[in-house]
């Protein structure tokens, strides 16, 4: 008997997580259906079922080069990605392992910046951005993104080294083992699913990042943000080439997530469940 | 040569004195345990020696150099840690290979040093395995291994048996007093067990509150203790203590006498008590009597001694083998 009630509390609860999901991933699912529609057929009204037209791809890789801003993406993300990483694990080692009394509030410091409505910086970061020459620069941006996603790979590290044991490293230093040496021997292999998880959960947000990308570039660094932007503009609104911008900015990154996404909940989940 | 001296050496974690102030002289090749109660500081003074933690004041010298400011790998010290402290990601031969490989060996000298250590530990049908696929003992093994390749001129042991089941510990304890007299290099090693210290040590350090209660060998500390703490600290089951007119015929504000040095009688005895629970060993009978006046006293008698709960019997202490100490706790010789 109990068991009967718990399978069918299992199917409850899987009915309602497919739920929650369906109506998470509608907004996606849209995009791409309004993507194989035609123009006028995106403006007639709610329709699940497209007549599956690509011509919205083929206006939208004559109008614009889709290639040089996927590639910008590409170098933004991963750039900002592995720089981020160089600051942090350092940054996070010693935050874990030799903590002081003032390293709760440092993290706290850091993520509190994430609190602040990044466009009460836009008129500085702007002027600043100008005068040394970084506008629409990828060098530029690709400061600006790591500086935007640091405090989370911070705390994500952070997070992660908490669970190694310090006995380990001590031994290593023990070893003889310098403190580079901890770190690259020691502590990044065993911290190795938690690195990967950071690193692929920085890379989405700086793939989807789109305040900084938008205002700071104009041709040259301007990722697919900016090339969906671009489709949103002064001609009015054409829905279809829209949705299909956004479907072929977004298919990479989100083909990269279905990819990795073991590698994701784990890291996600990493001090729940050891 | 593996001779430490502590002078004066003092660690304060912020406002709070773990270690008053140390002075500690341990020869080349003495197997020095550290025992005391948990938080007594052993482990800390371990690590201070090992340089995982930085003494506040005094200074500690191996072999007359100065290491007090040195890195722990500058000490020339090897350890072993109670969680075996492996790294997991390394297959057996790189984690004894690992001290090896930092001290930029090269690969034959390398090889040879790892799979003779492989072999006086038993290890070598393990070498391409994980650390996890490895059983307790297996891995404290691994770990003494890397601890060994590296030659140290004194291997330090914190609670290296305490994540062990009572069997395998008995056994490691042996090849740990084995490995000690074939290498015959000093080893210092800290535990909360009394009867590891008892058995290994050349000379045990009982230390209480961070305080040096009393250096001895292990029979020195048995039949000499200096203090109260001492007494009830080393033997086992635990000594008898006795004050006010149990005491006063010997001329001490408190006597101790151990469980083995009480003689039983059901007939006649100096103090009579009741018989509580008793705890058959086979070769030794515990028992645990009720004595008014000083409370629960242990006896150990022989494994075929016939007496049940609640019976009367009678203690006799034996004469010579009572402790006497005087109000502030310190042995009256």
């Amino acid at each position: 008997m109990a068991r009967a009630v718990s399978t069918r509390r299992t199917a409850a609860f899987t009915i309602a997580a497919w739920i929650v999901a369906l109506i998470i991933f509608f907004p996606i699912l849209y995009t791409i259906i309004t993507s194989f529609k035609s123009e006028t057929e995106a403006i007639q009204g709610f329709s699940l079922i497209p007549s599956g037209t690509v011509e919205s791809y083929v206006d939208v890789q004559t109008q614009k080069d889709y290639f040089k801003p996927f590639m910008n993406s590409v170098i933004l993300s991963v750039g900002s990605t592995l720089l981020a990483l160089l600051i942090s694990v350092p940054a996070a080692w010693s935050m874990a392992f030799s903590p002081t009394k003032k390293t709760k509030d440092v993290l706290m410091w850091m993520l509190s910046t994430k609190m602040m409505p990044a466009v009460a910086v836009l008129v500085p970061i702007y002027l600043i951005f100008r005068d040394f020459g970084l506008l629409d620069s990828r060098l530029g941006l690709t400061f600006m993104l790591t500086m935007i996603n640091l405090p989370i790979v911070i705390w994500m590290l952070y997070t992660y080294f908490r669970e190694i044991p310090g006995e380990i490293l001590e031994a290593a230093r023990m070893d003889g083992a310098s403190l580079w040496g901890e770190i690259i021997y020691v502590l990044t292999p065993m911290a190795v699913p938690g690195i990967a998880s950071t690193m692929l959960l920085n890379i989405i947000l700086a793939w989807n990042e789109a305040f900084w990308t938008i205002r700071l570039t104009t041709t040259n660094a301007a990722p697919l943000t900016a090339f969906i932007a671009s489709f949103s503009s002064p001609q009015g609104l054409f829905w279809a080439k829209l949705s299909a911008a956004s479907t072929l900015a977004i298919a990479p990154i989100l083909i990269m997530g279905w990819f990795s996404q073991k590698q994701l909940v784990r890291g996600l989940t990493f001090g729940a469940v050891k | 040569m593996g001779n430490i001296t502590l002078r004066k050496v003092n660690k304060s974690f912020g406002a709070t004195q773990v270690i008053p102030g140390i002075d500690l002289n341990i020869e080349d090749g003495e197997f020095v345990v550290f025992v005391g109660p948990s938080g007594c500081g052993k482990s800390t003074l371990l690590r201070l020696i090992a340089g995982l933690e930085d003494t506040t004041s005094g200074t500690i010298e191996i072999d007359g150099r100065d290491v007090t400011g040195a890195a722990p790998a500058k000490r020339g010290l090897a350890m072993v840690f109670q969680s075996y402290a492996l790294y997991p990601h390394m297959s057996v031969r790189n984690n004894i290979a690992f001290p090896l490989k930092m001290a930029k060996l090269d690969h034959g000298a390398i090889d040879k040093k790892v799979t003779e250590a492989a072999r006086v530990l038993n290890l070598t049908n393990y070498l391409d395995r994980r650390p996890g696929q490895l059983s307790g003992g297996q891995r404290q093994r691994v770990a003494i291994g890397r601890a060994i390749v590296r030659e140290p001129s004194a291997f330090l042991f914190d609670e290296p048996l305490s994540n062990l089941d009572a069997a395998l510990r008995g056994t490691m304890r042996l090849e740990i007093s084995e490995l000690h007299h074939q290498l015959q290099t000093t080893m210092i090693y800290v535990t909360h067990d009394q009867v590891e210290a008892m058995t290994m040590a050349d000379k045990i350090v009982v230390l209480n509150a961070g305080n040096i209660e009393q250096v001895g060998s292990p029979l020195d500390l048995y039949h000499r203790p200096d203090n109260l703490f001492v007494a009830g600290f080393i033997g086992s089951p635990r000594m008898n203590f006795a004050t006010g007119e149990f005491s006063r015929p010997y001329n001490a504000h408190t006597i101790g006498v151990r469980p083995e040095h009480l003689q039983l009688s059901t007939q006649s005895g100096t103090w009579r008590g009741v018989v509580g629970v008793a705890e058959h060993l086979g070769s030794d009978t515990f028992l645990h009597i009720h004595v008014e006046g000083i409370g629960l006293v242990t006896a150990r008698v022989g494994g075929d001694f016939a007496v049940s709960h609640g019976d009367h019997v009678f203690l006799t202490p034996d004469e010579g083998r009572v402790h006497r100490f005087n109000d502030k706790g310190l042995a009256i010789r």
